[in-house]
């Protein structure tokens, strides 16, 4: 009968039509306005109660941002990013009831190189949303993505993370804080000036020639995902703040688990999805939106007129199987319109979890991925999936040992490289191999489960940023070294601190 | 020009694998496909020398490839292993006659003992009688749980050591996913493990030799060592939830093929918040088999098809459990709840 044996006793619920009441749910007087999930009706004054109140009590049980702090805000000009900018902006008004205490600016990486606009097409939209943010009155940066070709390396390694920051010290910033407060007035901030920086072509072309080399839509949007996140968290960094916040909401971040753990990144669910994110150390990533669903946020900000800006992205009119985002994405949203309680599920799940990491954070960058950033997810043992298909492979290289050809293994001279000519295709053999692998740093030591995936789908990683290509080379001579030297070495895993 | 084999490079290739794209001939595939399996089972150290192991079998494909790579691998290398094949009767009629003579050649072929045990000897019910009295919808709820505790059953009466089961890689992939999509953390940080020790009395330890096993290489290596299987899904209608899972891993499949390897690496690398509640195992108090209740799953389904309360397994009715047990009558309007079935 079934193959599988557990057993899935309840059925999940099938969505009820809602049965609408006139009256909103909490002050039972005004007429309702907007109804979240089948129960929940408000009126357009509740509604704003529950959404302010919600921002606030999601910043305030996490306690994870100090007062007076400065915290970069990414902003997309989307719906869900634009409404965190929103409620940081009513926060911070001097009427607030529990004032947010936090200095934001707001960070917009202009991505339109990604998916060809021209220079016109992508100004308009920067100014757009220029004037997005003059409105709110915060400092803004906007970065076009070609930026990341000129990173430093730095951007790859983790910042060690200020010391363990406890309650006790969130109490002390608070008092600090408001004796600084009246010196330095908020209001007062002047909004720094930033034109767009003249983006070159030459680097248009090259960043486009790196997206080009990645062959499946897939690797494009995860190598995206990866730049984006160097160059956010570079420009945090430059720019003295301590603190990124994402708009990521919780329908988002549903799509984004499933996402993860179909793309292997099972390990570091935790960090992807979760409240915060302190693999790069110093900078630390804050989701604040994450108890929003897309449909409140969209009522949200059509009933309290909140701005957006409409920002096509690498899967924009891609059908649904043209990558694993893309499916994932359509799948979640079909399957919520069947069972409405899809979303807040796979959602939940991502509170159940924490990173694979061992205990605190390693600064041992051998221990971290050189794109993710993550721990690394490749040292398992030995009946893993990340070595049955590594056996798998080898098999279907190699000679079978034992059958007509004795020699077990002599692998290196001619068979291992061109003989896989059916699936490798580099036919006319002269030096065909050996030229291509030598300036290029074999990157897959260096690699996550995942983001190896990433890079196999890539035709070459010779486009990748210079600050990648870089720490890849430092980080291979690091290695070499330590296995010349690794006979004389006592303690392993300390790396004498270097970083 | 006819594409070579990657493995040899002299034969003609006459497949693609699934799992990795290379082309191979028929004798590297079935060398390469056994060796993995050879591999699984010695990394995680499946089996002792000595022991004796009952294959599930059901006449499908998983468990009939299962049954042939064993007996093929314990001969090769010599794992010291007594192999039986153990089928479970659900009482379908057409559908089980048919698979269950595919076991009984198998046997033939095989020269392994089969022992079936039936739903009908186990419980005093078949799977047609129950289907009459809970209609299509929640079938499988009781199929599954049955099932389980059949082959255990079966399995002390044999007086076997381990069973292991023909899950492949896909089955276990579709199974992290359907955990993510029910949010049930307990079994997503189960459902990867590839053995199970014995959980407590009345329970076998299980493993799953073709974890790593795609289930299309399942079907070539089945095709091409013309191997005879019953090929019919479940006759009763599966879970439909679990369908929507299905269709989505096979949709991944066609982006990136190594995808059911990527979610089965996730699920192994997954890492539960400490503090995060996870039911306690203990045992059923009527018939001693592993239980987070006070009756097992299973106990209870009988107990709501004996009463003629069909729904008193499916739905959540923990708090019932102590009057079941004390043999008390159910109250009127208890009793209506757990009557209505729809069909
Ligand atoms: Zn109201
Ligand atoms: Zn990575
Ligand atoms: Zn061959
Ligand atoms: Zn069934
Ligand atoms: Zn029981």
């Amino acid at each position: 009968m079934c193959q599988v044996v557990e057993e899935y006793p309840d059925q999940l619920e099938r969505a009820d039509l809602p049965s609408v009441s006139k009256k909103c749910g909490k002050c039972k007087e005004a007429s309702t306005a907007v109804v979240i999930r089948t129960a929940d009706t408000y009126c357009r004054g509740c509604f704003k109660e529950y959404f302010v109140h919600k921002f606030r009590a999601t910043l305030g049980k996490n306690r994870i941002i100090f007062p007076g702090e400065k915290v970069l805000l990414a902003v997309s000009g989307g719906p869900s990013s634009c409404a965190m900018l929103n409620q940081v902006q009513e926060g911070l008004n001097q009427n607030a009831h529990k004032k947010l205490r936090f200095l934001p600016g707001i960070i917009y990486i202009d991505e339109g190189c990604a998916v060809n606009q021209t220079v016109e097409e992508r100004q308009r939209k920067v100014s757009e949303l220029q004037a997005v943010f003059k409105a709110a009155g915060f400092p803004f940066h906007i970065m076009p993505l070609e930026q990341v070709l000129d990173l430093p390396n730095s951007v790859v390694v983790a910042a060690p993370s200020p010391s363990e920051q406890l309650a006790s010290t969130y109490k002390a910033a608070v008092d600090h804080f408001i004796q600084a407060k009246r010196s330095n007035d908020l209001t007062a901030q002047d909004q720094e000036e930033t034109s767009v920086p003249y983006v070159q072509e030459s680097h248009t072309q090259r960043l486009q020639q790196l997206i080009g080399s990645a062959k499946t839509l897939t690797a494009r949007e995860d190598l995206l995902n990866t730049l984006k996140q160097h160059l956010l968290v570079h420009i945090a960094r430059s720019k003295g703040y301590s603190k990124l916040m994402l708009g990521d909401n919780c329908t988002r971040l549903a799509v984004k688990l499933l996402t993860s753990i179909s793309l292997g990144r099972g390990a570091q669910l935790a960090q992807d999805t979760g409240f915060s994110d302190s693999r790069y150390g110093d900078i630390i990533v804050v989701r604040p939106m994450r108890d929003y669903s897309a449909n409140e946020i969209a009522s949200y900000n059509h009933m309290f007129n909140v701005p957006c800006v409409v920002i096509p992205s690498l899967n924009t009119k891609t059908p649904d199987r043209a990558s694993v985002h893309c499916l994932t994405e359509s799948f979640v949203t079909k399957l919520q319109v069947d069972f409405p309680s899809t979303v807040s599920t796979i959602y939940r799940t991502s509170e159940k979890l924490q990173t694979a990491g061992r205990s605190s954070i390693s600064t041992n960058l051998c221990d971290r991925c050189l794109l993710c950033m993550c721990t690394m997810d490749t040292a398992v043992e030995k009946a893993s999936a990340f070595q049955a298909t590594q056996v798998s492979t080898q098999l279907s290289q190699a000679k079978p040992t034992g059958s007509k050809n004795t020699g077990p293994e002599q692998p290196t001279a001619s068979g291992q490289c061109c003989s896989g000519a059916g699936t490798e295709g580099c036919g006319s053999g002269v030096g065909c191999c050996s030229s291509a692998s030598v300036k290029t740093p074999d990157l897959k030591s260096l690699l996550c489960y995942s983001c190896q995936l990433t890079i196999k789908d890539m035709l070459s990683v010779e486009h990748l940023p210079a600050y990648i290509l870089s720490e890849a080379q430092r980080r291979l001579r690091r290695f070499r070294m330590r296995e010349d030297i690794s006979e004389f070495l006592l303690d392993d895993g300390d790396e004498g601190g270097d970083v | 020009m006819p594409v070579l084999c990657s493995a040899c490079t002299e034969k003609r290739a006459v497949l693609k694998r699934p799992k990795t794209g290379h082309s191979l001939c028929k004798e590297c595939f079935f060398w390469a496909f056994e060796e993995e399996v050879h591999y699984t089972i010695v990394a995680a150290q499946l089996f002792k020398p000595g022991e004796t192991v009952a294959i599930a079998a059901s006449g499908g494909k998983d468990s009939t490839v299962l049954a042939h790579v064993m007996k093929l691998l314990n001969e090769r290398y010599s794992y010291g292993l007594k192999l039986m094949l153990l089928s479970v009767d659900e009482g379908i009629t057409g559908y089980r006659d048919d698979s269950l003579e595919t076991v009984k050649r198998n046997q033939e072929q095989y020269e392994l003992p089969l022992k079936i045990v039936s739903y009908e000897e186990l419980y005093g019910w078949t799977m047609d009688a129950i289907v009459k009295q809970v209609g299509l919808k929640n079938n499988c709820t009781f199929c599954g749980v049955f099932r389980r505790q059949a082959l255990d059953r079966g399995a002390i009466i044999l007086k076997v050591d381990k069973i292991c089961t023909g899950h492949n890689a896909d089955d276990v992939a579709e199974t992290v996913l359907m955990n993510v999509l029910r949010g049930d953390v307990a079994r997503l940080r189960r459902c990867t493990a590839i053995s199970t020790a014995s959980e407590g009395e009345g329970v076998v330890p299980r493993c799953k030799p073709l974890k790593y096993s795609y289930e299309k290489e399942i079907v070539l290596y089945a095709y091409f060592k013309k191997l005879d299987y019953f090929s019919t899904e479940c006759i009763y209608s599966p879970n439909a939830y679990r369908g929507y899972a299905r269709t989505f891993l096979k949709d991944l499949e066609s982006i990136r093929p190594s995808s059911i390897m990527d979610i089965i690496h996730s699920g192994e690398n997954l890492c539960v918040r400490e503090g995060v509640k996870m039911p306690v195992q203990g045992t059923c108090k009527r018939c001693g088999y592993i239980s987070s209740q006070a009756l097992c799953k299973s106990c209870v389904l009988l107990e709501g098809l004996n009463r003629g309360l069909p729904k008193l397994g499916i739905g959540k009715h923990h708090r019932l459990h102590d009057k079941i047990l004390s043999q008390q009558p159910l109250t009127e309007k208890e009793e209506r709840k757990l009557k209505s079935v729809d069909f």
